[in-house]
């Protein structure tokens, strides 16, 4: 009744003592703890889940009371797995519980918010008279009035603004850049789509009406493995994590499982009960290691080398001291090895040339379609060269021989010859790279050849096979340098070798090497390897990658369930992509839609490229052509856009609508005829690529949209650069250009630019440094709040996003906020634009008919190699036609294009005008006039989700059947038995609101939902036998490409890690202070998934609440740092401040720095920089691989995420040294003059705000 | 009535009151408030030095108050303690522990506005308590050269007059008459503070209510029955 007199229990209070008065029973109050009993007391339960950063996908019960989420819990009613197969759930960890902390938060974006300073500016304007277009322009066109708001980004003064004006604002802004720059200027970032895929479809299908060009995530992130396109011709594509309960040796490099893939940890566990042999390489004492058989502490970044040596034993004792029959079966019907490949004289030795194609005999081998594009082997039996079927000559241009079947000869089977060495002619000396060193210093291995006249001249060839076991340096008995033992330390690649590189011990690399092998030869390929971030975040990431494909190949690993490559990093598997992709980047109404590589792009555009120490002379290898001698990193970025293979964004030096208009004034009549203006003007040098001048004003990125992503506070790798060139803001970088990083294939401007961008628009439920950095936050519905789509590849379940409670304060869903962006920009552009064609450069793109370009060497037309021609030596030039007034109404229905062209994924094409007709019915169709009218509605988010679900052959039974009909044309394989058991079925947004479904088979994936295996990556391309997309249609161990060669990596080898050069200034600055310098390792961690989680109350209490940093208990010793310390991290990037966690965990010489700790919390200034201290990314710089920009070559084609330059970030180095003064000053005051103007450290040349040429 | 009789006679009791009948209400419908909203988070290098500081200096000019006011005139007789001795131990007792939470409480106070972590999170009814106790410290330790004079002068009677006065009020006897001879300066200092108990329901004060004393003297273990309600 009364808190008070219920507590009048004086007398009556103690009941009974116990234990001698040490405890006692009380009676007393307890109504306090109905308050803890209400927390967990709720209304109603709505399913739903988190929609980005964490690829774990786990089904989520919201529980909602009083109109407010109170709590999530794990739902636990997946559909049961087979018997003897451990169930998925439960789902979820810390981190997602934690979640609903943001709805209500001091974090959370309640309303539309707008950098102040901006909007007086644009209402000064919109006051004297002019229309929004004028109003921006006027604002843009003033150098003073521009740098007004733009400088003072990251340093607050957002207030609220109501959601008319500020859509006007930016739709304002994009009109303007359209008209004056070029809509291939205005660009989007939005990561992993899979996590909510409307959410991300909702930008991506505005950018792609209005032709803004959306940037890759993928490979900017460095989870992209290019290896495993250079592979297999598969972006990623992975076990599911119950798969790894059907392995019985598992290898871990990288991978952190418990801590990174908590809800799937447990078939990790579970699977060593079965009695697998778990075997973990870390350089740290990690999670994962806790659950090792053994242990192998590798030093960081040198992964190759031990795998390298590992598949030294494995050849050796399972290919060549006896030759196991499943593992040659294997290698021969799915793996390059038996192809031939040419040698190329040099001096009395050879080098590695390409493979040998049927064009290169008479008649092409009987082959007229693609012979260029066929590889060949020896046919074992007649000792004849043929061309298998499956290459990816066979892909295009004709039907049914796309397949890894074995080849008809007349009655009898072929069988391709592995080794010439009972067959040779000769024993060839053939050089090798070998950059143990850093710099090639080449190997001589004999090799068994045969000679071939080929054009007439005489040629020596060899098997892959033949040269991949001589590469790893296996004694064949032919003379020459070769191992003489496992303990032979000189010769590459054998274990002890690999000791001296690792420091781990041989007699663990051997018998790891051997068990491996063994174990895959007994069980048909049950041996694993898990691998991630860890190993792929370094610049020579395909080394490490292709040194662990390599032994799985030579094992029979891929493709067989329970082993395999299994790589979890950022991966994703956006299942129902096929349905999603049209709607998301428009192709219902317009084709193609501009993409970019997100690497490329903020390696130009944040002018990191100017700051570059790496050279790209000393990354080739001997052998190399000298096309590109002298050529820098950047330079090769460009002459990679200008053959067509990496995309460009902004395309060319002028607006392409504006190209376009001159070239119809020129005369030309359609997509041809501008294509050829293009083409003249190209090599006229009238018109150039923008990245050939890519710091001049016309050719900067002037708007970007960001949405799902924390761009600037997690991802910005060489965020310093970010602030100090893109966005113009404070920045800590501590030096100015490097002169020597001017190039011959970009124009060098002496200041580079500063504050590119016009307007930076973040949308996002939490203000953290993106929304902090830009001039726009719009506030969205977070994942509670909306309907949405999710799928992972840790399993096999489609689940959604539901609305559980209304968008909080003035907040919208993604879908609804671009809807409304793209209803002010349709009405704005009524007066500014009219309707126009747009001319899109179209990168060459893999998957596609063109994907088959420059077959056997690489001309530049520039250098007049050859001539340009789109789509060969040069990109596809394709208009597009833009009626900008119509964009909304575009948006919000679903186009015409899917009913008259139908679908297609992958080089798949199929009918789905059923689907279209199905979708009226079900979403209605728009009845307002116009050209959406009578179409199927895409007005709200359950709406797309339907479109989607029905569109997609994973969730829709009869479009599965109906693509895999159409892949059985291509392979001459009947493949629908996959898919007929479940064609009836049609999952639906209510069903899945039920409960989590299990996806259908279909050709999109390359493994298979069934009921007597896991997913497994690979599997139709064992089973059903469709190719690799590769050039040879196998899994690769050459790369036979031009450049794949100069720089070296024709072959797999160990390359160290490259010297980025940041360290030397800043210890010249600390002089005597004790410091320590420090490789850079930036893992996830557990309190956080990227930068969200680690910032709310509940993670903040359970980790160090702050930004920290791990180093070993020597290092921190050796300069009198004790745990808790404050430290400042260094290098010339910028600078970070950090607490400092002392740990035996850590091996001496390296710090870890769990990733995307946000500088919103705890973050106090840097002494050094005089800034606010920075994130992980503050002390990192990007630099590109030249061997990442192929393209137009088969596997080695682009493709948005699929492959291209990667951010790697671990071969950095920074200096650690402590904070003496705890009291560590808070930058918390106010803005001066003098602090705004002060944009660069103290000391760091200032560029002038507008870019002039100076040279 | 006038003033005085207002001053000292009705509004102690209003005072008081409004303390004990605020405290309960609170107590009972506001319990989530009951708390010392304490800043430490904030800061705490400055909350270190002034807060203890300023807690030894209130909690013994309570007792000191306490003790010297509200025991009977005879009862420091009989312990053989004179009018004289009393003052001075008043004065000296005053002193110390006055300068001493006055330096704690200037410490607090500059903290309190000028650190903007800890301003920002100041609620009005912060920043005016802390005022209020302040200025009420300030015009006691100006009393003390007044009381020294007295002293000096061995006269005792305003100390003694302002005993009886308390005990008065205390007895539900208020005689506010007895404070006509008594100096404005201590008038101001007892209106400051008796409103210190009336302004205490509606401040951070009450967690003195909830001093956590019982800690100290606690078994280690507490096990509570379910308090199922006799029927």
């Amino acid at each position: 009744m009364s808190h008070f007199l219920d507590r009048l229990t004086f007398f009556k209070k103690i009941q009974t003592k116990f234990s001698n008065g040490h405890g006692v029973v009380t009676n007393e109050d307890r109504q306090w703890e109905d308050s803890y009993r209400n927390r967990w007391r709720f209304d109603k339960v709505v399913r739903s889940t988190h929609g980005v950063n964490c690829t774990g996908s786990c089904s989520w019960n919201i529980h909602v009371k009083n109109g407010l989420v109170a709590f999530e819990m794990q739902a636990t009613d997946y559909p049961r797995t087979r018997p003897d197969m451990p169930n998925h759930e439960p789902r979820g960890c810390p981190r997602g519980a934690s979640f609903s902390w943001y709805l209500y938060s001091p974090l959370r974006v309640k309303h539309p918010l707008i950098r102040e300073r901006l909007v007086s500016l644009y209402r000064d304007e919109r006051d004297s008279g002019k229309d929004p277009v004028e109003a921006w322009a006027a604002i843009q066109e003033d150098p003073q009035k521009r740098k007004k708001y733009t400088a003072v980004r990251g340093l607050g003064g957002f207030v609220r603004v109501d959601w008319e004006e500020v859509t006007e604002i930016i739709a304002a802004a994009n009109i303007y850049t359209i008209k004056k720059h070029g809509p291939d200027r205005i660009s989007g970032f939005s990561p992993i789509p899979a996590m909510s895929m409307i959410s991300y479809a909702s930008g991506a299908r505005y950018l792609s009406l209005i032709g803004g060009a959306c940037l890759s995530f993928y490979d900017w992130y460095c989870d992209l493995p290019p290896a495993s396109p250079q592979t297999w011709g598969e972006q990623t594509d992975v076990p599911e994590a119950a798969d790894w309960y059907n392995s019985m040796y598992l290898i871990l490099a990288g991978a952190n499982v418990p801590m990174t893939r908590t809800p799937d940890a447990h078939f990790y566990s579970e699977v060593r009960y079965k009695g697998a042999k778990v075997v973990v390489l870390s350089p740290d004492y990690a999670e994962n290691v806790k659950f090792a058989d053994l242990w192998m502490p590798a030093k960081q970044g040198t992964d190759a080398a031990v795998f390298m040596a590992m598949g030294h034993v494995a050849l050796k004792e399972f290919h060549v001291d006896k030759q196991d029959p499943y593992f040659e079966e294997y290698a021969r019907a799915y793996t390059d090895l038996p192809m031939l490949v040419m040698l190329n004289k040099k001096g009395k030795s050879y080098s590695t040339g390409r493979f040998v194609r049927a064009s290169d005999f008479d008649k092409s081998l009987g082959e007229s379609n693609n012979p260029e594009w066929k590889t060949v082997v020896i046919d074992e039996a007649s000792g004849d060269v043929i061309a298998p079927n499956g290459s990816v000559g066979f892909r295009w241009g004709e039907d049914g021989k796309w397949n890894l079947q074995a080849k008809k000869i007349g009655r009898k089977t072929s069988k391709p010859r592995l080794s010439l060495i009972f067959d040779k002619d000769d024993v060839a000396e053939v050089l090798f790279p070998n950059f143990e060193s850093g710099k090639d210093k080449p190997m001589k291995r004999n090799v068994p050849v045969k000679k071939m006249q080929i054009d007439g001249k005489e040629v020596l060839v060899a098997t892959v096979f033949d040269l991949q076991l001589a590469q790893y340096g296996i004694d064949r008995g032919l003379g020459g340098d070769c191992a003489k033992g496992y303990d032979d330390a000189s010769i590459p690649n054998t274990p002890a070798w690999a000791e001296k590189i690792t420091g781990v011990k041989q007699a663990d690399i051997i018998r790891t090497g051997r068990e491996f092998a063994d174990n895959a030869a007994k069980t048909m390929g049950k041996s694993m390897v898990i691998l991630g971030a860890g190993i792929n975040h370094w610049y020579h990431n395909d080394m490490n990658y292709r040194a662990i494909m390599n032994l799985l190949h030579m094992c029979g690993c891929v493709g067989q369930s329970g082993g395999g490559w299994a790589h979890y990093v950022g991966q994703e598997k956006l299942r129902p992509q096929s349905g999603w992709a049209p709607i998301a980047f428009a192709l219902d109404w317009q084709k193609p839609p501009r993409h970019m590589n997100g690497t490329s792009f903020f390696y130009f555009h944040t002018d990191q490229w100017r700051y570059e120490t790496l050279d790209a002379d000393a990354l080739l290898a001997t052998s190399a052509s000298k096309n590109y001698k002298g050529y820098k990193l950047a330079d090769y970025n460009v002459v990679s856009q200008r053959l067509g293979w990496l995309p460009s964004a902004p395309h060319f030096n002028k607006n392409p609508l504006d190209i376009v208009k001159e070239a119809e004034k020129a005369g030309a009549k359609d997509e041809q005829g501008v294509a050829d203006y293009v083409v003249e003007k190209l090599k006229s040098g009238e018109i150039a690529f923008a990245a050939e001048d890519i710091d001049a004003p016309e050719n900067h990125p002037r708007n970007l949209f960001v949405w799902r992503a924390n761009l600037i506070g997690a991802s910005a790798k060489g965020h310093e650069y970010f602030l100090k060139h893109l966005l113009g803001a404070q920045n800590a970088v501590m030096q100015d250009v490097l002169p020597e990083a001017k190039g011959k294939e970009i124009k060098w401007h002496k200041d580079a630019p500063i504050a590119k961008l016009d307007l930076m628009v973040d949308i996002n439920f939490r203000l953290n440094s993106t929304g902090a950095y830009s001039d726009i936050v719009l506030p969205t519905a977070t994942w509670y709040e909306k309907n949405d789509l999710n799928t992972t590849d840790m399993h096999p379940f489609i689940h959604p996003l539901t609305q559980a409670v209304d968008p909080g304060w003035e907040s919208k869903s993604d879908w609804q906020i671009f809807k409304t962006i793209a209803k002010k920009f349709s009405e704005l552009a009524e007066k500014h634009l009219e309707p126009q064609k747009d001319l899109v450069a179209l990168p060459i793109l893999h998957d596609t008919p063109v994907e088959i370009a420059q077959a056997l060497d690489v001309k530049d037309w520039k250098k007049g190699e050859c001539e340009p021609v789109p789509g060969k030596t040069l990109p596809l030039l394709k208009l597009v036609q833009r009626n900008f007034t119509d964009t909304y109404k575009k948006y919000t229905s679903l186009g015409p294009l899917l009913k008259e062209q139908g679908n297609n994924i992958k080089g798949i094409d199929w009918e789905t005008e059923k689907e279209y007709e199905h979708l009226k019915e079900i979403n209605y169709t728009i009845q307002e006039e116009g050209v959406s009218k009578g179409m199927p509605s895409l007005e709200n988010d359950i709406n797309v989700c339907e479109a989607i679900l029905a569109l997609a052959p994973e969730t829709n039974g009869e479009v599965a059947v109906r693509s895999w009909k159409s892949l059985g044309v291509k392979t001459g394989i009947d493949h629908t038995h996959l898919a007929l058991p479940r064609e009836d079925e049609k999952i639906t947004f209510r069903d899945i609101k039920a409960q989590p479904r299990k996806i259908i088979t279909a050709p999109t994936w390359s493994g298979i939902e069934s009921e007597k295996v896991s997913y497994n990556a690979g599997y139709t391309n064992i089973h059903e036998r469709i190719p690799f997309r590769t050039i040879t249609g196998r899994a690769q161990f050459y790369q036979d490409h031009q450049w794949m060669r100069d720089f070296g990596e024709g072959f797999c080898s160990y390359r160290p890690a490259v010297d980025m050069q940041s360290t030397d200034l800043m210890k010249k600055k600390l002089g005597d202070k004790p410091h320590l310098t420090l490789n850079w390792i930036t893992p996830h961690g557990k309190w956080g998934i990227h930068s969200t989680y680690h910032d709310n109350l509940r993670m903040l209490s359970l980790s160090r609440g702050g930004p920290h940093i791990w180093i070993s208990e020597n290092d921190a010793k050796s300069i009198g740092m004790e745990d808790n310390d404050w430290a400042e991290v260094i290098n010339v990037n910028g600078a970070t401040m950090v607490r400092v966690v002392v740990s035996q965990r850590v091996p001496d010489g390296m710090t870890l720095m769990y990733h995307a700790q946000e500088k919103n919390v705890n973050a106090p200034g840097s002494n050094t920089t005089g800034k606010r201290g920075g994130i992980h990314n503050s002390v990192t710089r990007i630099t590109v691989k030249p061997t990442h920009m192929i393209g137009g070559y088969a596997q080695l084609s682009y493709g948005l995420n699929y492959y291209g330059t990667v951010g790697s970030q671990r071969d950095e180095y920074v200096i650690v040294h402590k904070i003496e003064n705890p009291d560590i000053q808070w930058l918390e005051k106010p803005l001066t003059d003098e602090r705004e103007a002060a944009l660069n450290p103290d000391g760091v040349h200032q560029a002038p705000y507008t870019c002039e040429d100076s040279e | 009535m006038n003033l005085t009789n207002f001053l000292f006679g009705v509004y102690p009791y209003i005072a008081l009151t409004t303390f004990f009948v605020g405290s309960l209400i609170r107590f009972d419908r506001e319990q989530y408030t009951w708390k010392a909203d304490s800043s430490q988070l904030f800061e705490k290098e400055l909350l270190r030095k002034g807060s203890i500081l300023f807690h030894i200096g209130i909690l013994a000019l309570f007792f000191g108050h306490f003790a010297g006011l509200v025991t009977p005139h005879s009862m420091f007789l009989n312990m053989g303690i004179s009018d004289m001795a009393h003052q001075y131990i008043a004065i000296i007792l005053g002193a110390v522990f006055g300068s001493v939470c006055m330096m704690g409480g200037v410490i607090l106070w500059k903290r309190r506005m000028y650190n903007p972590r800890v301003r920002a999170n100041s609620r009005f009814m912060d920043i005016f308590i802390l005022d209020w106790i302040l200025v009420t410290l300030a015009v006691g330790l100006i009393t003390i050269p007044v009381s020294i004079y007295h002293a000096v002068n061995g006269d005792a009677t305003t100390m003694v007059m302002l005993a009886e006065w308390v005990q008065g009020v205390l007895k539900l006897n208020a005689e506010p008459y007895l404070l006509n001879d008594v100096g404005f300066i201590y008038k101001l200092h007892l209106f400051l503070g008796m409103s210190v108990f009336f302004l205490f329901p509606f401040t951070r004060l009450v967690h003195v209510w909830s001093a956590p004393l019982s800690y100290i003297f606690r078994p280690y273990q507490l096990v509570r029955t379910k308090m199922i309600k006799q029927r």
